[in-house]
């Protein structure tokens, strides 16, 4: 995963580490430079600022519109559960969102990453080549297909046929507090919601995993089936703890893009506002869904207050993003980078 | 624990590519073999039919048979699974578990075979470490990364990996090809004494190696490209290098061919 030098790989080039580590030569070269490396030099810097200019200018421009609404709010924007931004004086707040936001997005993960896991798992290791190649290319085309296809398709194939799952799910599982249901049991359910999401990120959680799981070197493969190993054992003692950074990133694009979807969650949800536990109960809404149901209608203030919810959907994704990061470099040196 | 290896009528293929052509050959128990060959001769190819690692490969398969104190591999009903676990192997390049720790990388075969009593699995691994000659120098830094040895170190470490499970034979695809001088000797070290309590197979390019460390060697070579590669001779390898019955190994050690 990393081109990082690494000077201990081995003994024989322990010796060349000093030759090898040299800085990049930059500044002792800059006096043959050609027009061309130059140009391309300029280029790239440009858009590397252009880039940052960018970010900063977005970032400005939401904060202002942001901080308006939010210095108008009468409510506390962290901990408050309603949301009445159009009314005056506004009252409003993001808790309510941001919960369903998160819980959505990691029921989503709960059911898609271990069948994205299975499915590139299949096609790298079990299937025989003759299933593994189509198969491998249905699941890369399906990853480039915008994730709202799938969406409209569990909207309309799944939601309706989701009704028994979750009768029974709240009838056999009930005193689990999660599949519990105060009233009766419809469609429009957080349940359902993180079903659809799930579907929509499946395809390309899988479609990195297998890329992942393609990388591990037959060494290590034939070192576990040289011991012993039976393929479920290979898969465990070389394949997955390889692959494991690659299915963290994998799973953190599908969490960004479960978090971030808005029309699908926006067409199951009732878009009530409130926070609980009870996935089957008809109740629940997002960050993405509740600026796509309230932009239109908005105010001034009510546009801030959906500035202001989509920014600490922002944050949220970043902090998600760093323990992630964080998880794959706690275990950097047993990655395989250095091997 | 050691066992003598009786191979005949021994075919292996690639899909349709025949890589070696009906080989009989006998290794005794507690000692060293050695196969010698140009490239493409074969020879890593039989020693992959000893622990049916051959297989692994797509399309690859094997005939004739291949006895193990009298039991065939090729049985009907013989796992390879279980095969593997008694026929241990050392590979080419040094393969440590990247994502292990030194002691993880020992008793990943131990754990494999469902060991879980920390205790056994640390004498098991001071014990294996100590075989493969590595003990003093990891013995402060278990809990770091495998990888994170020299290649040399890495090689013992994949050796002693292959003892910690008590095979019956030790199989070497070449272990010292990726190594520098002092590491092979460290190596070659190690084989001469694991020769008291295991059958060893080691394939080489390097003939110093084959006449230092092995009682026996095979030498394999092929006619010409494409066609299976065969065992001209198998013998003491003090008669092999001085005084070869077949001219073309003759030809071979003296570096006229090959």
């Amino acid at each position: 995963m990393s081109n990082e030098p690494d000077g201990l790989r081995k003994g024989s080039s322990r010796n060349d580490a000093p030759v090898a580590t040299a800085e990049p030569a930059s500044s002792s070269d800059s006096a043959r430079v050609s027009p061309a490396d130059a140009f391309f030099k300029n280029l790239t810097r440009s858009a590397g600022l252009g880039l940052l200019v960018l970010i900063a200018a977005i970032a400005a421009f939401l904060v202002l519109e942001a901080t308006n609404a939010l210095s108008a709010n009468t409510g506390n924007f962290l901990t408050t559960t309603e949301w009445f931004p159009n009314s005056s004086p506004p009252f409003f707040g993001v808790a309510a969102l941001l919960f369903g936001t998160l819980l959505t997005a990691v029921i989503a993960m709960v059911i898609a990453v271990p069948v994205a896991v299975g499915i590139a798992l299949f096609i790298t290791v079990y299937a025989p080549r003759r299933l593994a190649t189509p198969l491998a290319f249905i699941v890369d085309l399906l990853a480039a297909v915008p994730s709202v296809i799938f969406g409209l398709w569990g909207l309309i194939v799944l939601v309706p046929r989701m009704e028994g799952i979750q009768k029974f799910l709240t009838e056999y599982f009930g005193w689990i507090p999660l599949f519990a249901t105060q009233n009766s049991v419809v469609g429009r359910s957080v349940f359902v919601a993180s079903v659809v999401l799930a579907i929509m990120i499946l395809p390309i959680v899988a479609a990195i995993s297998r890329e992942v799981f393609l990388q591990v070197p037959i060494a290590h493969k034939e070192a576990a089936l040289a011991l012993g190993a039976t393929r479920w054992e290979m898969i465990r003692t070389a394949v997955i703890p390889y692959g494991k950074p690659g299915i963290i990133s994998a799973s953190m694009l599908g969490l960004g893009r479960a978090m971030g979807e808005t029309i699908a969650v926006a067409l199951v949800l009732p878009a009530s506002f409130g926070i609980s536990w009870k996935i089957l109960s008809p109740a629940g809404n997002t960050i993405a869904a509740n600026v796509a149901n309230g932009f239109a209608e908005a105010n001034t203030v009510g546009r801030g207050a959906l500035i202001a919810s989509g920014l600490v959907l922002f944050i949220v994704t970043m902090i998600v993003n760093m323990i992630a990061r964080a998880v794959i470099a706690r275990r950097r040196e047993f990655s395989g980078a250095a091997a | 624990m050691a066992t003598r290896i009786d191979v005949s009528g021994l075919t292996a293929y690639y899909g349709k590519f025949k890589a070696v052509s009906d080989l009989h050959f006998s290794i005794e128990p507690k000692s060293v073999t050695a196969f010698i060959g140009p490239s493409g001769c074969g020879k890593s190819t039989v020693l992959r039919t000893l622990n049916r690692m051959h297989e692994v490969l797509p399309g690859a398969r094997v005939e004739g048979r291949v006895l193990l104190d009298g039991e065939d591999l090729y049985g009907p009903g013989v796992d390879p699974v279980n095969v593997r676990r008694a026929v241990g192997m050392v590979f080419q390049r040094p393969n440590p578990f990247p994502t292990m720790s030194i002691y993880e990388n020992v008793v990943a075969g131990l754990k494999l075979n469902g060991a879980r009593k920390k205790s056994l699995l640390d004498e098991r691994a001071e014990q294996s470490l100590r075989g493969a000659n590595l003990w003093e120098e990891v013995k402060d830094r278990l809990g770091r990364p495998g990888a994170g040895l020299s290649g040399g170190q890495q090689q013992r470490l994949c050796i002693a990996r292959a003892i910690a499970v008590e095979p019956q034979v030790l199989l070497m695809d070449e272990p010292c090809s990726a190594l520098d001088p002092i590491s092979t000797l460290a190596i070659e070290d190690l084989i001469a004494k694991l020769k008291s309590s295991y059958t060893i197979v080691i394939v080489t390019h390097n003939m110093q190696q084959a006449a230092r460390v092995s009682d026996t060697t095979a030498f394999f070579t092929l006619d010409k490209t494409g066609d299976p590669g065969r065992m001209v001779e198998m013998d003491k390898t003090e008669k092999i290098f001085s005084n070869p019955t077949e001219k073309r190994t003759e030809e071979y050690i003296t570096g006229r061919f090959g």
